[in-house]
């Protein structure tokens, strides 16, 4: 449902992506591993057109992404940012409902805020952090804050840039357990970043690793164990030493 | 070749130049064509008008106050004093109405709403905001800047009507005070003197100056770089690039309105 061909993009000098290609089947769920500062959000953000890609093509449903209309486009999908990225000037839980109290999908004020309290007990956050500022949230709830947001509207493909990062492992779980849920349950089509290897196996259907501007490996988490990539299984355990240069 | 250096460095800064003109003309282009396409964000306006309008009167006072008190007293100090009671009222009134009035508030709003936009603004911006009002089908340019751009070129005429009354006032305070004057006879020099067309052109100055003032802060807020060095630079940029175009636009009307 989703392709990346040969996707190129540079800042400057810095060529970040070199050649992208990727497949994501409709209702799977990918995971993207790669070291920080691969380009990983960036190829999101290429997907979401938030950043233009220099050349290459990127199709959703076979339509060029680039082409056609774009509020129809933005509608179908959820994204949680690697920063939260929530609207600090608003309460919680208008953040939550933020999709829900303007345009297409505008309904009453309560039924807004009744859905977005019902999405915050899903992220594992109580009502009483509703009205609450952002800034008055730690790190983590904010994240989950972020998550609640991306699933609000129920959209048909979500994007999670790194959702467990800086949680508790119980509250990893949680989130992890959730994204599952959404894909199984619902259908949604997920891409996910993560660096937690654990997320990986809780999440993924099949995983890709971002290294150098290209997909060094990708196929179904069931073969990333034995898959004979020396990237791959570096990253995969953790290890200092390997193909991947750890600059020190 | 060594020759031509400057030259080349010269083209650089033109060509630069007219590209930053062009970015900004389609930025302002934008703007203005979302006033026309909905969806509105009517609640967004309100905030706007209130901050930039309600929140900005007590500064705006007091700078129409104290600049209108030493007007006063530099035209009496200034070799007016021979028919002191005449000079003072009047000059005062044109001065205020026609230049001070404006161009002050215009840079008081500058340094109060446009920093204050370019930060905010920028700030969403490094921080992925814009980039999740994008994804949560929300337009930035209708969402963020029109409410503020619209807001302050309709409340920025009143504020400068605000800021010539009381500057008037600080100048008949002064002359009635200080100088000796006498109340009615202050009065009746200022509103004589007065026509129709200072009054106009001030609040017509006041409606550019705040579309200026906002439009800037919004542009350098979606243009920032990253981090917190972006959002200082964005920041300074806009102040600076609004003031200038405020007292350059106000030579050019000053020259559309007087000049004839
Ligand atoms: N707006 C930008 N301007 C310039 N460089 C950028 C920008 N966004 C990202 N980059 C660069 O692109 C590279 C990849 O960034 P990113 O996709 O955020 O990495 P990650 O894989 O950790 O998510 C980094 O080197 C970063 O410095
Ligand atoms: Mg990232």
């Amino acid at each position: 449902m989703i392709r990346l061909t040969d996707i190129h993009k540079a800042f400057g000098s810095n060529h970040v992506l070199r050649g992208v290609n990727l497949h994501v089947p409709r209702g799977t769920s990918m995971v993207i591993i790669g070291g920080s500062g691969t380009g990983k959000s960036i190829a999101l953000k290429c997907i979401l057109g938030l950043v233009t890609h220099d050349s290459g093509t990127i199709e959703v449903d076979g339509q060029d992404v680039r082409k056609g209309d774009r509020d129809a486009f933005l509608a179908r999908f959820g994204m949680l940012f690697q920063g939260g990225a929530l609207f600090d000037s608003l309460p919680v839980w208008q953040n939550v409902a933020f999709r829900l109290m303007r345009g297409s999908l505008k309904r009453p004020r309560a039924e807004a805020r009744e859905i977005a309290i019902e999405k915050l007990r899903r992220v594992g956050l109580k009502p009483d952090v509703a009205d609450k500022l952002p800034a008055e949230l730690s790190g983590g709830m904010q994240k989950r804050v972020g998550l609640a947001r991306a699933i609000a509207a129920e959209p048909e493909i979500i994007f999670f840039d790194e959702p467990t990062t800086g949680l508790d492992p119980i509250m990893a779980g949680v989130i992890n357990e959730l994204i599952r849920e959404i894909v199984t349950e619902m259908g949604a089509t997920a891409m996910t970043i993560t660096h937690d290897m654990t997320s990986v196996r809780a999440i993924a259907d099949n995983v890709a690793m971002l290294h150098d501007g290209v997909i060094k490996w990708t196929g179904p988490v069931a073969q990333m164990d034995n898959s004979g990539d020396p990237y791959l299984d570096q990253f995969i355990h953790g290890r200092a030493t390997g193909p991947i240069e750890a600059v020190r | 070749m060594i020759a031509l250096y400057p030259l080349a460095a010269l083209g650089r800064a033109v060509l630069a130049l007219l590209a930053a003109i062009g970015r900004f003309a389609i930025f302002t282009g934008q703007t203005v064509s979302h006033l026309v396409r909905p969806p509105f964000y009517p609640r967004e306006f309100g905030q706007a008008m209130m901050q930039i309008g309600y929140f900005s009167l007590p500064v705006v006072g007091l700078t129409a106050l104290f600049t209108g008190g030493a007007l006063a007293l530099q035209i009496y100090a200034g070799g007016a004093r021979f028919s002191a009671e005449a000079v003072v009222p009047q000059i005062v009134a044109i001065g205020m109405v026609r230049e001070l009035g404006p161009v002050l508030v215009g840079l008081m709003i500058a340094a109060r709403v446009t920093s204050s936009i370019a930060a905010e603004i920028a700030t969403m911006k490094v921080t992925e905001q814009i980039d999740a009002l994008v994804t949560l089908s929300t337009h930035p340019m209708k969402y963020l800047t029109l409410p503020r751009v619209l807001a302050a070129t309709l409340v920025m005429p009143l504020l400068v009507g605000v800021g010539d009354i009381i500057g008037i006032y600080g100048g008949f305070l002064v002359g009635t005070e200080r100088l000796g004057f006498n109340a009615a006879t202050y009065l009746k020099n200022t509103a004589d003197f007065l026509e129709l067309r200072d009054i106009v052109s001030s609040l017509a100055k006041g409606a550019v100056f705040g579309f200026i003032a906002a439009l800037m802060g919004c542009y350098y807020g979606m243009n920032s770089t990253r981090g917190a060095m972006g959002v200082g630079r964005a920041t300074k940029g806009s102040v600076v690039a609004a003031a200038v175009l405020i007292l350059a636009a106000n030579f050019i009307l000053t020259e559309a309105f007087f000049a004839l």
